[in-house]
């Protein structure tokens, strides 16, 4: 397939600014408020009045429209094709949640308001709090947390709390993490205070058990895991795991960026993991937005329901209210309820998916997953490192250390050279247990014909690297632009982080 | 299972026999079959069947219609997300399909729209805030509050941050939740009861070599200004810690940066600039710093930096100084964000650019005239005080309900007054009785540029008629 992004050679706004233009304006206060306070800004004290305008662009509104419309123009996103990045689902979103949330009886409520009069919104959010439970085998779960990494950081604070509260924190100092987790969790980990243990996997991509067993001991806080974990591959010790780690007196924390696998095949809380965070803009179909905004509540076993972030949406048999009494709570993560919005999209999708659809999500998910595994790991200089022949879930990770061996052309390469056939490239270099690696997660969302297309764009890199490597390492040609320079980014005397900054380092 | 079909999953029939084939395998089931047995699930999940479009769309509809609608529009509570006016422009570039349903821009070439979009919000923020460096946002302004404390204390090696006595009480929560683990301790600064103002005879007691930052509000959440700002950063810096200034960007055509009076990292809520209330989020956490290498290699969060491209010589957008992140650092990330709240940042950078400074002038301006004029009216009833503080105000004040009869003591509950209000179509303001028993029975009032005369005289008359009912 042929591929040309847009190459709009875009100004900033900044240097569109034409002084006099304006985009926007608002209407005049009536004269009765006009009498009441003619010169308004006088009643400001001398020291907080701002003397000259911010420099902001002066821009008419078409010329504002025209500018973001060519921005937009030179981005991908899974609207136009497959986004295979590994652990982050990019899958289909629903364009009717964006309608849902449009709703004024949803955009216009206050959190502030009287629980009394957001009956109807109190009543979907303690559904979904119920979904996700069932859905995780949790018991009850807190939707606060802003985004994933939020959710892990108030899964490991409620492990904190746990501790804490049976007297342990002061020896209970370490949470383990398999070297293959994600990096939010070593992060989040530290966050709350915990020093952090690494355990290796095996030779079959799983969690080392003796590793494993040396590592816990009465210092032992809790264990942070992903299953299937970032090869995707299940743990299939995983009740030993927990058997572990119980013993040793940790509790168990699930990852759930990976959730997308499991839906109505097997669930978290049935493994025995004691808390979770779910990522609703990955397994649940809200949009990314370009990083964000996302949503990450964090589920528990009833035992540990009293540490959960607050406030916690309760019903009485009549009323839903707030829940904020909860003495022994982590406290709160968000100034209000969370990504509100993000929360009713992942509503309105578990509602249109039912359990039939979710359980299908999983299916086809994982099919796709191993399909692209079954294809590329025949390809020269291509391999799957660990447990060859065993299935993989809804990701695959490939290393392309061979083809970097024979041919010097490496994982970056590949990736750029994907982005030049209009598909977007996996997560590279991730996780570092494999050298030169590719992370696919094709997710349910893409057909066969978009999968063999993406299947029929490495093959193209393959041949192309061993024959013609110098078109190779030049990708990508065909989107806005070029490879850019990092190193010039990051370096302290060409650093430019905004507009103010880049023109003071001119002058 | 096998005749179930969705219109989300365009895997079926011969595709899926096809991919089967490829596998060597019978039926998807053999793709689970290494999970151990006693884990797979037997029995469904007790989610309801899956429903078309419109029975999805029409069941929302029907619960939301559950909540209480204001039959006089948008009401007066703020608090920490506030009704502002929001664009058309801004609602139809960020609903664009190419901004939102995009992943965080790591593949910089095939993402320069969305990443100079960020770099452009940045860039918008920091003449705002009159500060060089801004990150391409936090989750709301408490986290960002949280991020703010953190990041003091590991510029500082201290471990004291102090806040004044009267910031939200969510806010302070949130704060708490990031700090306790780090092991900082939060003291409070007091106020003047008169004017609200900090105590600066008691900050300079409390600012000691162990103290990291000293944090205010402009405005406060009490909704007056805090003045004498260059006096606050002086006794902050004489003492070796970081200023932190909590911000509402909508305030900054009128009212003086930050940046100008010393602030080294000031923070904020972004939701004003074009994001709708939503039930308080998303939001949108604003952090900028000063341009230093000690803050910078410190600051939280995604950054997006200007660039060229290594052949063309072509400017670009990238990622960067990633190496303080946590995909990279792991434990020893400055923070454990990744995910932010880019899209709510695009919009505010929608927002900014439409209004240019005449019309963050004009919105600021226009402000501070409804709120007055609202301020003026309240406080023409017989037994409403407002604002009690004895201040320069934004869009927010307090308002206090006395009974006439007996001025000394406390009236009728604010709570009732509200509800009566609230049964009279209005949302007046927000209690603060339990939050803040010091102001006895009163209420945070929040007017913007959505209020007209109209509905600002309503709500005074609307609570004359309520404390006159009841005497």
């Amino acid at each position: 397939m042929k591929f040309q992004q847009a190459k709009w050679d875009e100004a900033l706004l900044f240097e569109r600014s034409r002084a006099g233009a304006i985009g926007y304006s608002f209407p005049a206060v009536s004269k009765a408020v006009q009498q009441a306070l003619p010169k308004p800004t006088s009643t400001l004290p001398k020291d907080l009045r701002r003397s000259t305008p911010p420099s902001l662009p002066e821009l008419s509104e078409p010329e504002v429209m025209q500018h973001f419309v060519r921005l937009s123009q030179m981005n991908y996103c899974v609207d136009l094709g497959l986004y295979p990045l590994g652990s982050c689902t990019m899958k289909f979103n629903p364009p009717m949640n964006e309608e849902v949330i449009k709703n004024p009886q949803f955009s216009l409520l206050h959190p502030h308001q009287d629980c009394s009069t957001l009956q109807g919104i109190l009543q979907i959010f303690y559904e979904l709090q119920q979904w996700l439970s069932e859905i995780t085998g949790m018991d009850d779960f807190s939707l606060q947390p802003a985004a994933g990494a939020q959710g892990e950081l108030a899964g490991v604070l409620i492990i904190r709390a746990y501790h804490a509260d049976h007297g342990n924190l002061e020896s209970r100092r370490e949470i383990i993490i398999p070297d293959s987790a994600h990096g939010t969790n070593p992060a989040s980990a530290a966050m709350a205070g915990f020093d952090v243990v690494v355990v290796p996997s095996n030779e079959q991509g799983q969690v080392d058990l003796k590793a494993l067993e040396s590592a816990v001991s009465e210092k032992t806080a809790g264990l942070m895991l992903t299953n299937p974990n970032t090869l995707g591959l299940f743990e299939q010790k995983i009740e030993k795991i927990a058997e572990i780690v119980h013993k040793a007196g940790g509790l168990l924390y699930y990852d759930g960026a990976n959730l997308n696998a499991n839906l109505g095949r097997v669930r978290p809380g049935d493994m025995g993991f004691d808390i979770i965070h779910t990522n609703l803009h990955k397994t649940f179909a809200t949009p990314h937005g370009g990083g964000g905004p996302g949503a990450g509540p964090v589920g528990v076993k009833a035992s540990l329901a009293p540490y959960l972030p607050i406030p916690v949406i309760v019903f009485d048999g009549e009323n839903y209210s707030l829940d904020i009494e909860r003495p022994k709570s982590i406290g709160r993560t968000h100034g209000f309820l969370g990504n509100a919005a993000v929360l009713l999209k992942a509503y309105a999708y578990i509602m249109r998916m039912g359990w039939q659809g979710l359980h299908a999500v999983s299916d086809h998910a994982v099919l796709n997953a191993n399909y692209i595994m079954k294809k590329i790991q025949g390809f020269q200089g291509f391999s799957v490192p660990y447990a060859s022949g065993v299935w993989r879930k809804h990701e695959v990770v490939i290393s392309a250390k061979q083809l970097e061996q024979d041919t010097g052309v490496n994982a970056r390469d590949v990736s750029k050279a994907l982005l030049d056939r209009g598909l977007h490239a996996p997560t590279f270099y991730f996780p570092s247990i494999v050298e030169e690696a590719l992370m696919i997660e094709p997710t349910e969302t893409f057909g066969k014909a978009e999968l063999d297309r993406f299947i029929d764009a490495f093959r193209e890199i393959v041949e192309q690297a061993y024959t013609n490597v110098d078109i190779v390492c030049k990708t990508p040609q065909n989107t806005a632009i070029d490879r850019l320079d990092e190193v010039k980014a990051a370096h302290p005397r060409t650093m430019a982080l905004t507009w103010r900054m880049f023109q003071q380092s001119q002058k | 299972m096998t005749d179930f079909r969705h219109s989300f999953l365009p895997t079926v029939g011969e595709q899926e026999t096809e991919i089967l084939a490829a596998l060597g395998i019978k039926s998807i089931d053999e793709l689970f079959s290494d999970i151990p047995s006693k884990f797979q699930l037997k029995t469904r999940l007790k989610i309801p069947d899956s429903l078309s479009e419109i029975e999805v769309t029409r069941k929302i509809a029907e619960q939301l219609a559950q909540n209480w609608k204001s039959p006089k529009g948008e009401g007066f509570l703020g608090g920490g997300v506030w009704h502002h006016v929001i664009p058309e422009t801004v609602k139809a570039i960020v609903n664009r399909t190419e901004f939102l349903t995009a992943y965080t821009p790591y593949q910089s070439e095939i993402s320069q729209g969305m990443l100079q979009a960020l770099f452009e919000y940045q860039s918008l923020i920091a003449e705002l805030v009159e500060l060089p460096v801004v990150n391409a946002s936090m989750y709301d302004w408490a986290s960002a509050l949280g991020e703010a404390a953190l990041m003091a204390s590991r510029v500082t090696k201290r471990q004291k941050f102090l806040v004044p006595n009267l910031i939200a009480p969510n806010r302070r929560g949130v704060l708490n939740t990031y700090t306790n683990p780090a092991g900082m301790n939060i003291d409070s600064i007091g106020y003047d009861p008169v004017s609200g103002q900090l105590d600066l005879e008691q900050l300079k007691t409390l600012v000691d070599k162990d103290t990291a930052g000293v944090y205010f509000e402009n405005p406060a959440y009490l909704g007056y200004l805090q003045s004498e700002v260059d006096a606050m950063a002086e006794i902050t810096h004489d003492a070796g810690a970081l200023l932190v200034v909590g911000i509402d960007p909508i305030s900054l055509g009128i009212i003086r940066a930050p940046g100008n009076y010393g602030a080294d990292i000031v923070i904020g809520e972004g939701q004003p600039l074009g994001s709708p209330i939503n039930m308080g989020g998303p939001l949108l956490g604003i952090f900028a710093s000063r341009d230093e290498r000690k803050l910078i290699r410190q600051l939280p969060g995604r950054i997006i930096g200007l660039t060229t491209a290594q052949s063309s010589g072509q400017r670009g957008f990238v990622m960067t100084i990633q190496a303080r992140e946590q995909h990279i650092r792991r434990e020893k990330a400055t923070s454990n964000i990744c995910s932010n709240q880019a899209l709510s940042a695009v919009t505010a950078a929608i927002y900014l650019a439409l209004l240019g400074p005449s019309g963050l002038v004009q919105i600021g301006e226009t402000i501070l005239q409804l709120r007055h004029y609202a301020e003026r009216q309240l406080n023409a009833l017989e037994g409403v005080k407002a604002p009690i503080f004895k201040a320069p105000h934004f869009k927010e004040f307090v308002f206090q309900i006395k009974n006439p009869k007996h001025s000394n003591s406390a009236g009728l509950p604010i709570r009732t007054v509200l509800k009566s209000v609230q049964e009279r179509g209005i949302l007046a303001g927000i209690p603060l009785d339990q939050s803040f028993p010091d102001f006895g029975q009163s209420a945070l009032v929040c007017v913007t540029e959505v209020h007209t005369q109209a509905a600002i005289d309503s709500l005074s008359k609307t609570l004359q008629q309520t404390m006159e009912g009841r005497q």
